[in-house]
């Protein structure tokens, strides 16, 4: 629903709230994220099993639960608001929509099975060093090799890239269209290496191909639809997770300044601190607004007017420059010890900054939604 | 009675209408009948020229007359704010006196609470009402009056106690406007309109029997009317355009729009118009300027958002879940949308943002818009108490130090008014 939610979508939000509060505090959040894999295998995997959530949207056919696209951003929305590490977003958000929309039949049942139990992580391959998101500037190159594919050049800011054992790769076609490949990550010809990610939560990894053979997804003429579509679901998943880790950057700094004395006094009294709680909630719920809405589109673009790609880089945009400024007024309001490696905020200020650029900046997707918008 | 169906309304309204709806009919006599038939408002009381209905039939009754095309009695501009408080805190004698020319439209109406030295602080007030020979005698100034230069009467909020605390010492009167201690000037804004006045009072007279609610009880009357106010209830509609039906009935109608809704002609503008955004920017030959796109992007996106989290609200509301913060920053989400469109509409308009009237090119609305859009973070609640009200009520911190409120309102600090 645009405007709310039904009762068992807040029975689901509540139960994933629960589990996280439980399983993935801060305190394991902090111990994860110095570990080389970057999750926590046991975590992912109850979330999986036990929650069904790395097959929210895949369809029941292939081994999902058969939700929607709103069910999905739930979940990215609690993993944000937890900082939950986990293979979630690149696996199940990115990896499992562009085989969803671009496979063939027999593609998808032998991909989205594994997927959906969790047991298999995949990593979307699209982005590209310093053009990122951007199809148009994609490089790499696929040729044709014997009924097979093989891929050449590469491939950055892959999320959980070192974590998948499956890959699925966007890449030119000999006639410049836009291709969609799969591909085991052990394959010969597919080098990986981590990225030194500025948000330890949120891992990176470069991937080189030389040469990787590949399967194409569907057809020639699929892999531009379904990465548009995938590109647009990330976007509103995105939107999701960012307004889930603001909200709770935002009930933390209130939190903290309701305890902090100065002066003789709480410093919530002084009304500077009060209109900056103020405005950091009204940006926050015009955020959610905003995520909701556009989840929503992405379920049924009958129930909104402007088209998805308009809706979703509204959000994406929106969400991520609220995040960030929350960010900056929940270190400020911290004061000094907002500066600190102890001090919980620096976590979520980092993947606020990596998700103003991920994806794309909220520059690109305000261009992009008046690009898209029904004027 | 609740023992009604909604079919059995709809039926009985259509009933009445055919046998008594006719256009060439006067205004006046048209609302007397619909006063003496009860449909005029279904919601009053049986004895107040009401049927008794629930509130929420009142909107089905409204539906129907609409269906027909029939006139419904007058409920445009303040005279709704009086109906309201009249008829929760009104005495017999003023329910008598009043209700009806209200409802037919004979009868107007200002609100006389703010002060040039209380605005947000509006329990401040200081114009005095002293009982002096039998009678009230009014003096001081009020402020931001709609329509005062035309209103038969005024809801005044006067001071009657000195030396109790604040809100204890004030009352509420039914002013008669057109009396010669009663002065109205007209107060020009900075957008060039004249929406509202100031008025004057040198012994103006309010008879005992008008004054409304007990004494010392005049803040809890003016809560009821700013409830009022605020919800924008009973029907204070206030880009209500008349019928072009022909009719005289229509006619008189029109004419009574034109004058009520006078004062806000430009309140479109002062919202900030994001709807003329695109459409300014390709007429202006600025649509392919990155720079104005996105701040374009960033207007459309704020009202945009501000519309879908009223719509949650609203949702919330009718599903019966409590209330979420989403619900009280609407007032605060206005301001910073219309701050946002100003901003990319004088992008758009570039040097023609200098100019006015039929010369900024767009026949003076972008100018109106420019010069418009300060008024909506100040009335109704400036954006400052908007933000005391989120962070007090929603977000649950501490209160303001108050300095008002512990001592006669003789020795509150006040502010020095000629």
């Amino acid at each position: 629903m645009k405007f709310s939610f039904s009762e068992e979508q807040t029975e689901f939000r509540n139960m994933l709230r629960r589990f996280l509060n439980d399983r993935s505090p801060t305190t394991e959040v902090r111990r994860v994220m110095e570990t080389e894999s970057g999750y926590d295998a046991e975590v992912w995997r109850m979330m999986a099993e036990e929650l069904g959530v790395a097959a929210i949207h895949i369809p029941e056919a292939y081994g999902g639960a058969g939700f929607g696209v709103s069910e999905l951003a739930i979940a990215a929305e609690e993993a944000g608001r937890a900082l939950l590490p986990s293979p979630f977003f690149g696996s199940t958000v990115m990896a499992a929509t562009a085989i969803a929309e671009a496979g063939t039949d027999a593609q998808k049942q032998a991909l989205l099975p594994g997927i959906a139990s969790g047991g298999t992580i995949a990593a979307l391959a699209a982005a590209e060093p310093g053009t990122g998101w951007n199809a148009d500037a994609f490089t790499a190159t696929a040729r044709p090799d014997n009924g097979s594919w093989r891929l050449a050049g590469r491939k950055s800011y892959v999320l959980d890239g070192m974590a998948a054992s499956l890959v699925v790769a966007a890449a030119r076609l000999p006639d410049g269209g836009l291709g969609l490949f799969s591909l085991p990550a052990d394959s010969a010809g597919l080098a990986r290496r981590p990225l030194q990610s500025m948000d330890p939560t949120r891992r990176l990894a470069q991937m080189d191909f030389d040469g990787a053979p590949a399967d194409l997804l569907g057809g020639p003429e699929a892999g531009a639809p379904a990465w548009a579509r995938t590109l647009d679901v990330a976007a509103v998943c995105l939107a999701g997770e960012m307004v889930g880790g603001a909200e709770r950057l935002r009930e933390d700094a209130l939190e903290y300044v309701s305890m902090r004395m100065q002066f003789g006094r709480s410093i919530a009294s002084f009304q500077v601190t009060k209109h900056k709680a103020a405005d950091m909630l009204l940006e926050v719920e015009l955020a959610k607004a905003a995520a909701y809405y556009a989840a929503a589109a992405a379920d049924d673009d009958d129930e909104v007017d402007q088209p998805l790609p308009a809706l979703a880089s509204l959000a994406k945009a929106t969400a991520s420059d609220t995040y960030m400024q929350t960010a900056i007024h929940a270190v400020q309001m911290h004061g000094g010890i907002g500066f600190t490696h102890d001090n919980d905020t620096q976590l979520w200020f980092k993947r606020a900054k990596a998700s103003e650029a991920f994806l794309g900046t909220a520059a690109d997707h305000r261009e992009r939604m008046l690009q898209h918008w029904n004027a | 009675m609740t023992d009604f169906t909604e079919d059995d309304i709809r039926a009985q309204v259509r009933a009445w209408l055919t046998d008594n709806w006719d256009p060439e009919r006067g205004l006046v006599e048209w609302r007397n009948m619909l006063i003496e038939s009860g449909w005029g408002v279904p919601h009053w009381p049986e004895e107040w020229h009401g049927r008794g209905l629930p509130v929420g039939m009142a909107p089905v009754v409204e539906e129907e007359f609409d269906k027909g095309g029939a006139v419904g009695v007058a409920k445009m501009g303040i005279r709704t704010l009086a109906a309201a408080t009249i008829l929760e805190h009104g005495t017999d004698l003023h329910k008598q006196r009043f209700l009806r020319g209200i409802l037919t439209g004979e009868e107007t109406w200002c609100q006389l609470f703010s002060e040039p030295g209380s605005g947000s602080d509006l329990a401040g007030a200081v114009t005095r009402a002293d009982f002096q020979g039998g009678k009230w005698v009014i003096n001081g100034q009020k402020v931001w009056n709609t329509s005062a230069h035309h209103a038969d009467f005024g809801l005044l909020l006067a001071r009657t106690d000195w030396d109790a605390v604040k809100h204890q010492g004030l009352s509420y009167f039914l002013l008669d406007m057109r009396q010669p201690g009663v002065e109205v000037h007209q107060l020009r804004q900075m957008n060039g309109h004249a929406s509202f006045n100031q008025v004057f009072f040198t012994d103006a007279v309010v008879e005992p029997e008008y004054q409304i609610g007990g004494l010392g009880e005049g803040w809890k009357v003016a809560t009821t009317t700013l409830m009022h106010e605020r919800r924008g209830a009973d029907g204070v509609r206030r880009y209500a355009t008349g019928s072009d039906r022909p009719g005289r009935i229509y006619e008189e109608e029109r004419a009574e729009v034109a004058t009520v809704m006078a004062p806000y002609v430009w309140y479109p503008q002062r919202t900030g118009r994001a709807d003329l955004l695109i459409e300014r920017a390709k007429a202006a030959g600025r649509w392919d300027d990155p720079a104005v796109r996105q701040e374009v992007a960033k207007a459309l996106t704020l009202a945009r958002t501000a519309e879908w989290t009223a719509r949650r609200a609203r949702e919330a509301q009718q599903l019966g879940l409590p209330q979420g913060p989403e619900g009280s920053i609407g007032k605060l989400a206005a301001s910073i949308v219309a701050r946002a469109c100003a901003r990319a509409h004088t992008m758009i308009a570039g040097p023609d943002a200098m100019l006015t009237g039929e010369d900024d090119g767009t026949g003076g609305v972008v100018a109106e818009i420019l010069v418009s859009t300060p008024a909506i973070s100040i009335a109704g609640g400036t954006d400052e108490i908007q933000r005391n009200i989120i962070s007090e009520r929603i977000l649950s911190m501490p209160k303001e130090a108050r300095h008002d409120t512990d001592r006669p309102f003789r020795d509150v600090p006040r502010n020095q008014v000629g």
